[in-house]
């Protein structure tokens, strides 16, 4: 819906395409979207990520893979400053969305926090009824269109909308687990976000809402950038067109080991480690 | 269509966070409120009474002349329910926190007894002073007496007792409970020996509070009768009396010259035995808790 | 080691046996095999007298609350006989003590929800602010040095605040509206509102505290301010929560008596006079106690007919605001 316009948006974010060079390996470059430099990150004085260098292209899934406490949702969290709830938390290093470090002095994180959502591990929906799960973000970001066409059109999106059409009413409390997770989803669309943050989306739900979730992020690719932490391999080679896999480094602070797309990087990977992570040999 | 999507947000970021800005600072303000209320009160008391703080204010009955009035009779009175509302509430109120605790089944009378204590809680204390008056100034023909008093104060501060000794208990691990029994001790040997003694801190510490909330109740005293004005010791349960509050609240009734600065002097007093009485609790706390922990 | 040792002796004292420090292989098997233990019977007979002992212990909170109701049912069944009941609740004057005796009740009722009302107006949104801001907004140790000062509002005897209110209150009142009079209610319900605050503010900050921050990260990630996620997402998640703080505030209110009987005057009447003297059902109660009514008088049992009525509204905003708080944990457990 936005791709059109989005270079004429964010001329400056195109510089960084040189760094990307495994994208230029594949077809028509796409510009990056989010792009992290060095990115340190401290919970009091435990580091937790060392130095991430990470660039997410326009308009595909990211999946991030890796061992459990790696750092992978301390990551995701500091793409929308989520982090910053966090009294304990330090970052150092840039995170550019836009042109503009989202870490900047003069950068207002509610603000860029409508343009980049989240998605949890559990559903969080509200105890307010459907409609008012979707047409909290919009109100509270001053939307001025018909606020009914926004909620049916985010739950369209969201693959949501038959099941519930009929009783927008009802509490989302009431909705089954894979359900409650489409309508978190459906809630961060309304926002007509850019990127869509997604940690471990599908780990609370049974295989059938995993799927139906999956189809969801897969059609979601035209529009949005999706960025998905999973702990699921298969997943993440099933929905993602590049996968980076974090690892402890010896520090036991959160690292980059190597991106790539997510073919290769399951098939031919460049790392050791990530060849022994992926077979299963440790972790 | 970007254009036109813009065009449908106005997210005034900045109106926006001006309005959290407003809010937080008035919730700020409204905490401080409390607190400056509480500082305008401590300062008016202290103020109005705090130079008629001496021995003789202490040690002189009351009287019609401000000048020679006194609290002693309202603090040897006070003394006097404290000690038989204790004797009275401590064994009832740790008793039944025991048996909720660590014998009651779960039957339907249990789960009565556990809301009938809730609910007591929250009756208010001119109630107790109505129970008080029927039951033990007349049916049981008490008069106006300490023990009477001190049988309403103890009803009174039982829930208060019970919940806090219930936590406490509650709170013994209950592997404790089995290195007891495994040493073939019996539930009573358990619970007396190896339970209370673990538990004893924090039943003593809620026992103390409750003791402060009895010390400053009013309303239930004067409902079962207890005089304002009385000039001599008391030196038994059977007893006329009169307390603390009671004391100050005659005061603070009259409006002659003076009598409202007897008054504060008296809730000077009042305070300090409270402050005291929290002191104690908080040292008890502290002393016990490091010595389980 | 220590411990062992510890342990060891307890043993011994507990199955009654005379220390025999030697032994190490204690107890478990039979104790009535050796004659130095307490025999099983009379244990179990012990043990069982204990248990009954301690019911009784725990019985007593029933027979208060029958104790109650039997003290207030009798004197006020006997308080009917004479005064109808539908003259007692409608009527609109309140002069028992007079030669010529009413007992319409309403005055009373009046002027006890008139000052609570006042209180509830001073406490709810004062209480509820201070709980947002303990609960969201202040630092873990500003929160740590506050909350100790509330309790202490809260632990101040309500017979100082009768003083404040009296004293310090009416005075400043009389500064800003020469027409107030000496007994006012305005003064009362102002300072009994400070009185409840800190119960108000501290159920409130409770209830929300259990808003799970997971709701909290969801409204923040959708682009919100803390203002609005607090307004519209923490405050309305904890909105029964708050409703019980709310009700069991009025409840404390109505029952609230020494502030109103030193501050609010003694005069029955119905209206809406803020600033003038009024009397409660609490303040009547206390009125008849100090004078010496004689027992067996009608007098004597309007306290119990007006105490039954402050007992059934209190009991039933207690149960009101119990069951709220219980269906309310029910929804995030
Ligand atoms: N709020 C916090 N405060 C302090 N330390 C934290 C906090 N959250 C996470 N950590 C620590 O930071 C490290 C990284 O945690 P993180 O949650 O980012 O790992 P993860 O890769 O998402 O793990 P998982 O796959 O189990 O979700 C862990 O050691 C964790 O204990
Ligand atoms: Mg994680």
């Amino acid at each position: 819906m936005e791709a059109g316009t989005a270079g004429t948006r964010r001329p400056d974010v195109a510089l960084d395409l040189s760094a990307n060079d495994s994208a230029s390996a594949n077809g028509p470059v796409k510009p990056d979207v989010l792009v992290t430099e060095n990115l340190k990150f401290w919970y009091g004085s435990m580091m937790a990520l060392s130095g991430i260098s990470l660039n997410i292209p326009q308009h595909e899934v990211m999946a991030i893979i890796g061992p459990s406490g790696c750092g992978k949702s301390t990551y995701l969290r500091c793409l929308n400053r989520m982090n910053d709830l966090i009294s304990s938390a330090r970052v150092e290093g840039r995170v550019i969305f836009d042109g503009k470090n989202i870490y900047a002095r003069n950068v207002d994180a509610v603000q860029m926090r409508r343009r980049i959502g989240m998605v949890f591990q559990k559903p969080n929906p509200f105890p307010k009824s459907i409609y008012d799960n979707i047409a909290y973000g919009p109100k509270v970001n001053g939307y001025r269109g018909s606020m009914d066409d926004l909620v049916e059109h985010s739950l369209r999106q969201a693959a949501l909308w038959d099941e519930v059409k009929d009783d927008l009413k009802k509490s989302g409390l009431e909705l089954s687990g894979g359900q409650q997770q489409r309508l978190c989803i459906a809630r961060a669309l309304a926002v007509e976000p850019d990127v869509i943050l997604m940690d471990e989306p599908c780990s609370a739900l049974d295989p059938i809402a995993t799927t139906r979730i999956e189809d969801l992020i897969r059609e979601l690719r035209e529009n949005y950038t999706i960025v998905i932490v999973t702990h699921n391999m298969q997943q993440a080679a099933r929905v993602s067109d590049r996968t980076a896999f974090f690892m402890l480094d010896e520090d036991g602070a959160g690292s980059l080991v190597e991106v790539d797309e997510t073919q290769r990087l399951f098939t031919t990977p460049s790392d050791q480690r990530t060849e022994d992570y992926i077979t299963g040999r440790f972790g | 269509m970007t254009q036109d999507a813009a065009s449908r947000w106005r997210p005034r970021v900045r109106e926006r966070n001006a309005i959290g800005r407003g809010f937080a600072a008035l919730t700020i303000v409204s905490t401080l409120l409390g607190i400056a209320v509480l500082v305008a009160l401590l300062v008016d008391v202290f103020g109005d009474g705090g130079s008629q703080v001496d021995g003789h204010f202490l040690t002189s009955y009351p009287s019609r002349f401000p000048e020679d009035a006194g609290l002693r009779s309202a603090l040897l009175g006070t003394l006097w329910l404290l000690v038989l509302t204790t004797i009275i509430a401590f064994p009832l109120g740790v008793g039944a926190a025991i048996y909720l605790e660590e014998y009651a089944p779960d039957t339907w009378l249990t789960r009565f007894i556990q809301l009938n204590i809730a609910n007591l809680a929250g009756v208010p204390s001119v109630v107790y002073g109505l129970l008080g008056l029927g039951l033990f100034v007349r049916w049981f023909a008490l008069g106006r007496s300490l023990l009477a008093g001190a049988m309403t104060m103890a009803l009174l501060i039982l829930p208060l007792i019970i919940v806090a000794s219930r936590e406490a208990i509650r709170a013994v691990p209950d592997s404790q409970r089995e290195a007891s029994y495994a040493l073939g001790a019996t539930k009573w040997q358990t619970v007396f020996r190896t339970v209370l003694p673990a538990a004893g801190g924090g039943i003593l510490t809620g026992t103390i509070l409750a003791l402060a909330r009895a010390i400053g109740e009013t309303a239930p005293l004067i409902t079962i009768g207890a005089l304002t004005y009385i000039a001599f010791d008391p030196t038994g349960p059977m007893d006329l009396f009169t307390v603390l509050p009671i004391q100050i609240f005659n005061w603070v009734s009259l409006p002659q010259e003076g009598f409202s600065e007897l008054a504060a002097g008296g809730i000077v007093i009042l305070l300090i035995v409270l402050l005291l009485a929290n002191s104690i609790a908080l040292f008890v706390r502290f002393r016990l808790q490091r010595r389980f922990d | 080691m220590v411990t062992k040792d510890l342990s060891r002796m307890l043993g011994a004292r507990l199955t009654g046996r005379r220390p025999a420090a030697q032994d190490v292989n204690t107890t478990s098997g039979a104790p009535d095999a050796h004659s130095q233990f307490v025999p099983r019977r009379r244990r179990a007979l012990i043990e069982r007298g204990i248990h009954a002992v301690l019911f009784l212990c725990a019985a007593v909170s029933i027979l208060t609350t029958a104790g109650i109701i039997f003290t207030l049912l009798g004197e006020t069944l006997a308080f009917f006989r004479d005064v109808p009941i539908i003259d007692f609740l409608t009527g609109t004057r309140w002069t028992p003590l007079f030669v010529s005796q009413s007992f319409g009740v309403l005055p009373l009722v009046n002027g006890t929800l008139v000052v609570a009302l006042v209180a509830v107006v001073v406490a709810v949104p004062i209480g509820l602010m201070s709980a947002i801001f303990l609960s969201e907004y202040a630092p873990a140790r500003v929160r740590a040095a506050i909350k100790p000062i509330l309790e202490v509002l809260a632990g101040i005897p309500t017979v100082v605040y009768g003083y404040f209110a009296l004293l310090f209150v009416t005075p400043i009142l009389r500064d800003i509206f020469p027409q107030t009079q000496v007994f006012n209610v305005l003064s009362a319900g102002i300072v009994m509102g400070f009185m409840i605050l800190p119960m108000m503010a501290s159920i409130s900050e409770d209830a929300l505290r259990v808003v799970p921050r997971s709701l909290r990260e969801g409204a923040f990630a959708l682009g919100a301010t803390k203002f609005q996620v607090t307004v519209r997402v923490v405050v309305p998640a904890a909105l029964s929560g708050i409703l019980a703080a709310i009700i069991l505030s009025v409840s404390r209110a109505i029952g609230e008596t020494m502030i109103v009987a030193i501050a609010a005057g003694l005069q029955p009447k119905v209206g809406f006079d803020l600033l003038s003297s009024m009397e409660t059902m609490t303040a009547y109660i206390v009125q008849v106690s100090l004078g010496d009514t004689p027992q067996d008088t009608i007098e004597y049992r309007t306290l119990f007919a007006v105490g039954t009525l402050l007992f059934l509204m209190t009991f039933v905003m207690n149960i009101l605001s119990d069951w709220i708080v219980r269906r309310y944990r029910e929804v995030y457990e």
